[in-house]
């Protein structure tokens, strides 16, 4: 049976979402879904739209896992815009004249950007504020201004949610915002009046002009023909060299009303609660449909869209679930600034009690709504500082104990009591999962680490900000089960590396014996004793082969150089930034051909030499550090490589010269033992041609310094590193990674990269940045002296050894024939270099030479 | 079926560092050989049987449970210094037949360190 026709109309967030949930929950394979989409993207996160301007290109913006559009089940088309809707015939035609037959017809068109009928709407240099083309319409019009003497002069009007986005926008582009606001306060859906005027404070400290309760009247001509300035009803005027409308939006909903549909009162395609509209076989999900319970519908939220096209894709696969209104509850950061509203955020239940605290020194404004009595959280609202919300946002109609003012006093004031969120509560709003479910996972399936309750819930699979609380969700659980919630590095310490990291730093321990004897049991294994060799390489940065901590190191770190399949070794001189000179190129060449090694460019902009036998290190190391070499410590769980695109000093669209600061950074790190390999990236402009985003840390050049971005990982679970500071200097830019890094080594389990240890780490990276940029546990200043000690102790390692005739004894084929090959080594010819042969190979290599004696 | 029993002289004590393991060429066979914090010397052969590799003289010494073990190196099998049995596969399977170390009883007489190996004729 041929599978059934979705059709799709539109392709934006909420079809996204529509086609991963088929696509999750279609494991038959029932239907076959086709996305119509009119922009030449696919699906693209439209609520991050600002950050286009931080990120290199459109695809940064690109929703969910893109292996979803080459599933054999989905086909999407882009560039194409549906002219109609033939609902006899069952089909959709597009405006170039090619139709699609369907047997379940989606409409999720989404909503387009309103404007209010002004005169000189239609000037140039006047945009609204809405799709990717017009955010690079804007950025390209900003860019060709011609200079007047000062910066371009920006206006926004509307002060919502987008045209909050849009000042900062406007700002990151160069040019000044101001923002006008027709209603007496900025973000009226979500914020009361002190929250507006709080709002207002704190976005003027950032530099955007806030004009309230001021209507425009006219957009008028500049003397080029150009926008050039604004009239408002009080009957000034104000020059502007662009404007941008952000004045709300309008469902799409015209191929609707042509196909005959009824439509909801205030527009949009009418549907019941199951989101459908009145013919059975079409359903209208997100902003364009008009849906009862969201008779009030927030501007700019993706939540009910994400609700509405669950509810679809369950009834389209027989399911009987509702849309009851999304749950409005927003959490933004606007230019900075946290902002976040839940449940009744504005005291509509009678009685409701509102605690208020208003701090004018920080500018923050906190309100809690309780019932009448004080006992039951009822929504709340804050300006400013945002970090109670996702701890009280699931406690919503449940009792909240203690002294409600404990929440919004700055923290340390007031002691604030424990939380046993009820079991109904929503902990990972992005999948719609409650603690019930997490406690279900911990206590019934047998998930006793995050990694499985993840697995098996999909918590925390999408934005992850959930992390934290679902974690403390499953250890309360498992406390409260009997089940030891046990961090032990192994069977010889019980505690964690972190904790071992800071018992070892505070008693001052050098030699593993002591550490085992005061921390540990027994005689260590190869999960402590490597670690334990790495605590000290990170707090002392001594040798890795001095005194006695050979026998710590992990396989590579212990001959320094990396262990291939065949027990042979692959040796890998630094390049500091990929940049190296043609003289240092032929001695690698020279040794590579002596020793007969297979020779690889790697990833990281080095060159990789392999087949080296233990015994051969030493006088190979001998010719490279002799030549002005070091080692490259591709061995050890340390820095790796700092990766570089030219930048400005060849290249033609480079701002700032990413070698030279490449460089700078991997000298700095050199030879920095961590809890897992670290790589940097350095691109010299925006194009982003090292890939920085893919590494540990990443260093983009902008026009005025350097953007730095923490936590990308490639490997087993690719992650994109997020943005830890902009526009900063050289010296910061050493300085916030100086930190970055120590704080890393210093807290982070054994094993863990950058990635997830930033994700799980409390509070996440914003609560890092904290620590790093606000020093707010006041420990930057050791930071600082930790990274400064490694710097100013750092030796060549390899060095050190061909110094040294106790450690050269460590590099003897065998004890009672030091320099003899390994016997059980055999090598066939491929494209010109040696390999190692496979097992038939060897065999039959073996019979040779039998035939041979 | 006879076999001889010989005791080959493979090298000093204090040519053994203690925790760190030495490999050493025995009438042909490569033993790996481990001189541990407690003075004891143990012998295993230093084929890896689940990487089919020589290596086992450069893995991590350590226990488990009090039990001498050898931790190898390429895919971090953990082997009994003891009895050579295989306490920790990781889930792989040995390349050829056993998944165990075979072992050589070892003497240490006036610091000499003599392996013994047994061939059968």
């Amino acid at each position: 049976m041929s599978p059934e026709r979705i059709v799709v109309v539109g392709a934006g967030m909420v079809a996204q979402r529509f086609v991963q949930t088929l696509r999750e929950r279609d494991v038959d394979g029932r239907f076959h879904v086709t996305v119509i989409g009119e922009e030449s993207y696919a699906p693209y996160d439209r609520v991050a739209l600002t950050s286009f301007f931080s990120k290199a290109n459109p695809e940064d913006l690109l929703l969910g896992d893109q292996r979803l559009w080459n599933d054999s089940g989905v086909t999407l088309v882009r560039d194409a815009r549906v002219a109609r809707i033939d609902r006899a015939a069952r089909a959709v035609t597009t405006d170039a004249g090619e139709s699609f037959p369907y047997d379940q017809l989606v409409l999720a068109t989404g909503s387009s950007a309103w404007a209010p009928p002004l005169p000189g709407l239609d000037l140039p240099g006047v945009f609204m504020y809405r799709t990717l083309d017009d955010v690079a319409a804007l950025q390209e019009w900003v860019r060709s201004r011609p200079g007047h003497g000062g910066p371009v002069r920006g206006a926004v009007i509307g002060g919502g949610l987008l045209g909050l986005e849009a000042a900062g926008a406007l700002q990151s582009m160069g040019a000044t915002s101001t923002v006008i606001e027709f209603a007496d306060r900025l973000m009226a859906l979500q914020v009361d009046r002190s929250g507006g005027e709080a709002l207002k404070g704190l976005i003027e400290r950032m530099g955007v002009q806030v004009k309230c309760s001021l209507a425009t009247d006219a957009v008028l001509a500049g003397a080029d023909g150009n926008v050039g300035s604004l009239r408002f009803n009080d009957g000034s005027e104000q020059l502007f060299d662009v404007v941008v409308f952000a004045t709300g939006i309008r469902p799409r909903d015209e191929l609707a009303r042509d196909a005959g549909l009824a439509l909801g009162e205030r527009g949009g395609v009418k549907v019941d609660a199951a989101c459908r509209t009145e013919d059975p076989r079409i359903s209208a999900i997100g902003e364009c449909a008009a849906s009862e319970p969201d008779a009030f519908l927030s501007v700019g939220l993706i939540a009910p869209g994400n609700s509405m096209a669950d509810v679809t894709v369950e009834r389209l696969l027989g399911g009987s679930s509702q849309y009851n209104g999304a749950d409005t509850a927003t959490k933004l950061k606007l230019l900075g600034v946290d902002v976040a509203s839940f449940g009744d955020a504005f005291a509509a239940t009678p009685g409701a009690l509102e605690v208020v605290y208003s701090d004018p020194f920080s500018g923050a404004y906190k309100k809690l709504v309780m019932t009448d009595d004080a006992s039951v959280l009822l929504g709340g609202m804050f300006v400013g500082d945002a970090s109670a919300y996702s701890q009280l946002r699931p406690m919503v109609g449940s009792a909240l104990p203690g002294d409600p003012s404990s929440w919004i006093l700055p923290e340390g004031v007031a002691e604030r009591p424990e939380l046993e969120l009820p079991d109904e509560a929503t902990v990972c709003s992005c999948n719609n999962i409650t603690a019930g479910s997490v406690r279900h996972a911990v206590n019934e399936e047998g998930c006793h680490d995050l990694g499985a309750v993840k697995a098996c819930t999909k918590a925390g699979t999408a934005c992850g900000s959930c992390l934290p609380l679902v974690k403390k969700i499953m250890n309360t659980e498992l406390e409260k089960g009997g089940f030891e919630v046990s961090n032990a590095l192994c069977e010889h310490f019980a505690m964690s590396r972190s904790q071992l990291f800071s018992a070892i730093q505070v008693a001052g321990l050098t030699t593993f014996t002591d550490i085992i004897d005061r921390f540990g049991a027994g005689h260590g294994c190869d999960i402590c004793k490597p670690t334990v060799g790495s605590i000290l390489a990170s707090i002392y940065n001594e040798h890795v082969l001095a005194d006695g901590r050979a026998a710590l190191q992990d396989t590579n770190d212990r001959v320094m150089a990396n262990m291939q399949k065949d027990g042979t070794y692959s040796v890998v001189p630094r390049i500091p930034g990929g940049e190296i000179t043609p003289d240092k190129l032929m001695v690698i060449a020279e040794v590579a051909q002596e020793f007969d090694l297979y020779t690889k460019i790697t990833g990281g902009q080095r060159i990789d030499l392999f087949g080296a036998r233990l015994e051969q290190l030493p006088a190979i190391w001998q010719r490279l550090v002799a030549a002005g070499m070091e080692s490259g410590h591709a061995y050890g769980k340390s820095l790796r490589t700092v990766k570089s695109c030219v930048g400005s000093t060849w290249c033609r669209f480079g701002v700032q010269d990413s070698v030279g600061m490449a460089i700078a950074l991997e000298l700095r790190y050199r030879g920095l033992r961590s809890p897992h390999k670290m790589k940097i990236g350095v691109s010299g402009c925006a194009r982003e041609c090292a890939e920085a985003r893919g590494k540990d840390v990443g260093v983009i050049a902008t026009e005025k310094g350097w953007n730095v971005y923490v936590g990308g990982n490639g490997g087993f679970a690719p992650a994109h590193a997020q943005l830890l500071v902009e526009d900063v200097d050289d010296a910061t830019v050493f300085q916030v990674i100086d930190r970055y890094l120590m704080l890393y080594i210093r807290t982070a389990d054994r094993l863990q990269r950058t990635a997830p240890w930033q994700a799980e780490y409390e509070g996440g990276l914003d609560a890092i940045r904290d620590v790093i940029v606000n020093d707010s546990l006041g420990i930057c200043d050791d930071l600082d002296a930790h990274m400064a000690h490694h710097v100013d102790s750092y030796e060549d390692e390899w060095k050190a050894v061909l110094d040294d005739p106790e450690r050269l004894r460590q590099f003897q084929s065998f004890v009672n024939a030091p320099q003899e090959p390994d016997p059980s080594l055999a090598y066939v010819v491929e494209r010109g270099q040696r390999r190692p042969a496979t097992g038939s190979e060897r065999e039959s290599m073996l019979a040779d030479a039998g035939r041979a004696l | 079926m006879t076999a001889t029993v010989s005791e080959i002289h493979v090298c000093r004590i204090d040519d053994l560092t203690p925790g760190l393991g030495a490999a050493a060429l025995v009438e042909g066979e490569q033993v790996a050989l481990f001189r541990l914090d407690d003075g004891t010397v143990h012998a295993v052969q230093n084929m890896c049987p689940f990487a089919d590799a020589a290596v086992i003289s450069r893995g991590i010494t350590g226990d488990r449970g009090g039990e001498p073990t050898i931790c190898s190196p390429l895919y971090k099998q953990v082997f009994s210094l003891v009895t050579g049995e295989c306490l920790v596969t990781m889930d792989k399977e040995p390349v050829h037949t056993s998944p165990d170390l075979t072992v050589y009883p070892v003497t240490v007489r006036d610091g000499d360190v003599l392996v013994t190996v047994v061939r059968s004729l």
